[in-house]
């Protein structure tokens, strides 16, 4: 008589076939992915979810069966992530990463964008004057290790060498490689990162990266090198400067967010834009990687002039156009 | 003023520390259909474990691409083939490689629908939304873009050197980055900076078995078995789960102890059983009357409640 007395033993003979079946299911999804499917098995397994997630609120309400609640909530957890998982392939995924994450979240960085670029010009500027003055600020704004050599001491036909790549101890893969994992790409990783310190490093970094500019200009700009070092520089600088000024614009939005976090939650406030700054920073990385190519590949490939500013402004062109081009928004 | 502020002083209160119960970790997890899942966060152990785990299939996989390699060159140098280019070729390897397979290997597993790499899914973690929706491609992006930072940075810092004023950044810099390292130790959901800015957070998802419900495997009639509800009122939903956890262990001693405490706290005076049966019956009696008044809108929480 027991059995019948306990209104909990009824509920769960009565479901407990489709517990089963939805076990069943997520059995072969965890061994073989969604695939392993049938289209109505595909269809069924909502439904299935949905019965468990009521099952399990009036289990709660009507049986004190500990193991019974237990396993419910473990087999709701797991089929609330294959229900509300990842549906499409990371393949596809990634592809709409490149044609619409990234670069939505580029254009909604404009503003940010601008400042950084703006801050970076400036420094350039500034310091091109500086340099071309009085030669010896450049030494305050090349630290030794990146110069080798070219410094406003060195013979004009040294430096006009070090343009046309016969002094390049290493070239291909290993300066791309080298490249990944020296400045370039700290600056970047620091420009971001640094962003959560209210803008303020960000906006140095900036500005320092900019007079590094200025001053190896300057100094070549003196030699009446001017464009033939810009043709050097800019053949990778387009995309390798876009990048970095990407990365402050990203570094900006979060620290601007913690500052002024307006009427959400700090914390919040700072999710949703470090949420938007590390997109812009995933694609920041791949461009960066493209800039480690140029420079290892294009550059010692391609030696005259017309054809590397050619290649500065074709690539200027190539990701003004990608990043800014208007997206559709989907959904 | 002054007065009235001294005065305010003097008669604060103590300060009376409550002191809290640890917390366990579990979190309210709301569905789209409105359902609380009650997560359990993923412990720190749990959590640097998986990395660990995932850092050595990374580091196993370059070392058997660089085993590859060098069989590769012993093969060729018969052929003459320069040892610089292969050592070179190595240092791609463990650089770009490194880069490539590291960035890849996390998004990769994270994307897909176990939502876990395999050092996750080896100690039962998954990474899920923190607003219980969708776990957006841009979300895992963001989660793992920043773990470059929360790796890489301090790295660089530890392997540094310097001397005079660049000694002293290079210190500031480590206890900077050292922010980003211990970030998940000072935030209630062990979230990494990542998890933060991509608004996830790494949980348990366990598989668990349906067991038989104890009430029905009972010898349900058992002479003489039969309680008063003052014998059944002593006890309350609390007690309830102790002695299920009791007879799902089903420890000869414990049971046998239990068993004994039961009887003499009901004073009962019914039939010699063995002391599994009569937790058997006993269970299945106290859970149909907690049950019964449930259904009336009396939840009795534990022995204690008078309600």
């Amino acid at each position: 008589m027991a059995e019948l007395q306990l209104k909990s033993h009824r509920f769960r003979a009565e479901r407990e076939a489709d517990w089963r079946r939805l076990e069943a299911l997520l059995a072969r999804v965890d061994r073989r992915g969604a695939r392993a499917l049938k289209r109505d098995e595909l269809l069924e397994a909502p439904v299935l979810y949905r019965q468990a997630l009521s099952s399990l609120s009036m289990a709660r309400s009507i049986s004190l069966d500990r193991g019974l609640i237990d396993y419910l909530e473990s087999l709701c957890t797991r089929a609330y992530f294959f229900v509300y998982g990842a549906r499409s392939r990371p393949l596809e995924r990634l592809a709409g990463f490149f044609v619409y994450e990234w670069p939505r979240a580029v254009q909604a960085l404009w503003r940010e964008t601008v400042v950084a670029a703006l801050l970076g010009v400036v420094g350039t500027v500034v310091s091109f004057i500086l340099v071309r003055r009085d030669p010896d600020w450049f030494y305050a704004f090349m630290p030794g290790e990146v110069t080798a050599g070219r410094d406003p001491t060195a013979t004009t036909a040294f430096l006009r060498e070090t343009l046309h790549g016969k002094g390049e101890h290493h070239e291909g893969l290993g300066a791309l490689a080298t490249f990944l994992f020296t400045h370039n790409s700290q600056v970047a990783l620091f420009a971001f990162a640094l962003g959560f310190a209210l803008c303020l490093p960000t906006a140095a970094l900036m500005i320092f990266n900019g007079c590094m500019l200025g001053a190896f200009l300057a100094l070549f700009a003196s030699r009446g090198l001017g464009l033939e070092s810009t043709g050097w520089l800019m053949i990778h600088g387009v995309t390798e400067l876009s990048a970095v000024t990407l990365a402050g614009a990203a570094g900006f939005s979060i620290g601007w967010s913690a500052a002024f976090p307006g009427d959400r939650h700090r914390v919040d406030a700072v999710a949703r834009a470090g949420r938007r700054a590390s997109v812009v920073m995933g694609g920041v990385i791949v461009m960066l990687f493209v800039a480690g190519l140029l420079e290892g590949f294009a550059r010692q490939l391609v030696q005259p002039l017309p054809a590397r500013l050619g290649i500065a402004v074709a690539s200027a062109a190539m990701w003004g156009v990608y990043l800014y081009t208007p997206r559709r928004v989907r959904r | 003023m002054i007065a009235t502020a001294r005065a305010g002083k003097t008669t604060k209160p103590r300060k009376v520390k409550v002191r809290r119960p640890p917390d366990e970790g579990w979190r309210e997890f709301v569905t789209p259909e409105g359902v609380d899942l009650r997560l359990r966060i993923g412990t720190y152990a749990e959590r640097a474990g998986a990395f660990v785990l995932d850092v050595l299939i990374i580091v196993g996989v370059l070392i058997a691409f660089t085993v590859l390699l060098a069989l590769a060159a012993w093969g060729a140098n018969k052929v003459n083939v320069k040892m610089e280019a292969t050592g070179l070729v190595a240092g791609i390897i463990w650089l770009l490689g490194g880069f490539v397979l590291r960035n890849f290997y996390f998004i990769g597993f994270e994307l897909r629908s176990g939502g876990a790499t395999p050092g996750k899914r080896a100690l039962g973690l998954r990474v899920a939304a923190r607003n219980g929706g969708r776990l957006t491609a841009d979300a895992v992006f963001a989660r793992n873009a920043m773990r470059e930072l929360e790796v890489f940075l301090p790295a660089s810092f530890l392997f540094a050197r310097g001397l005079g004023v660049d000694a002293g950044l290079i210190v500031l810099g480590g206890i900077w980055s050292g922010v980003f390292v211990l970030f998940p130790l000072f935030n209630r959901d062990r979230l990494r900076l990542g998890d933060l800015a991509a608004g996830t957070m790494v949980v348990r998802a366990p598989k668990r078995v349906l067991r038989p419900d104890l009430a029905q495997a009972a010898p349900v009639s058992v002479e003489g078995t039969a309680f008063t509800e003052a014998q059944l009122d002593v006890y309350g939903i609390k007690e309830l789960h102790v002695l299920e956890n009791v007879l799902r262990q089903g420890d000869r001693r414990t049971v046998a102890e239990v068993s004994e405490r039961i009887r003499s706290k009901i004073a009962w005076d019914g039939p010699m059983i063995s002391d599994r049966s009569f937790l058997n019956a006993y269970y299945a009696a106290l859970r149909a009357r907690l049950e019964g008044r449930m259904l009336f809108g009396h939840r009795r929480a534990d022995k204690f409640d008078k309600a």
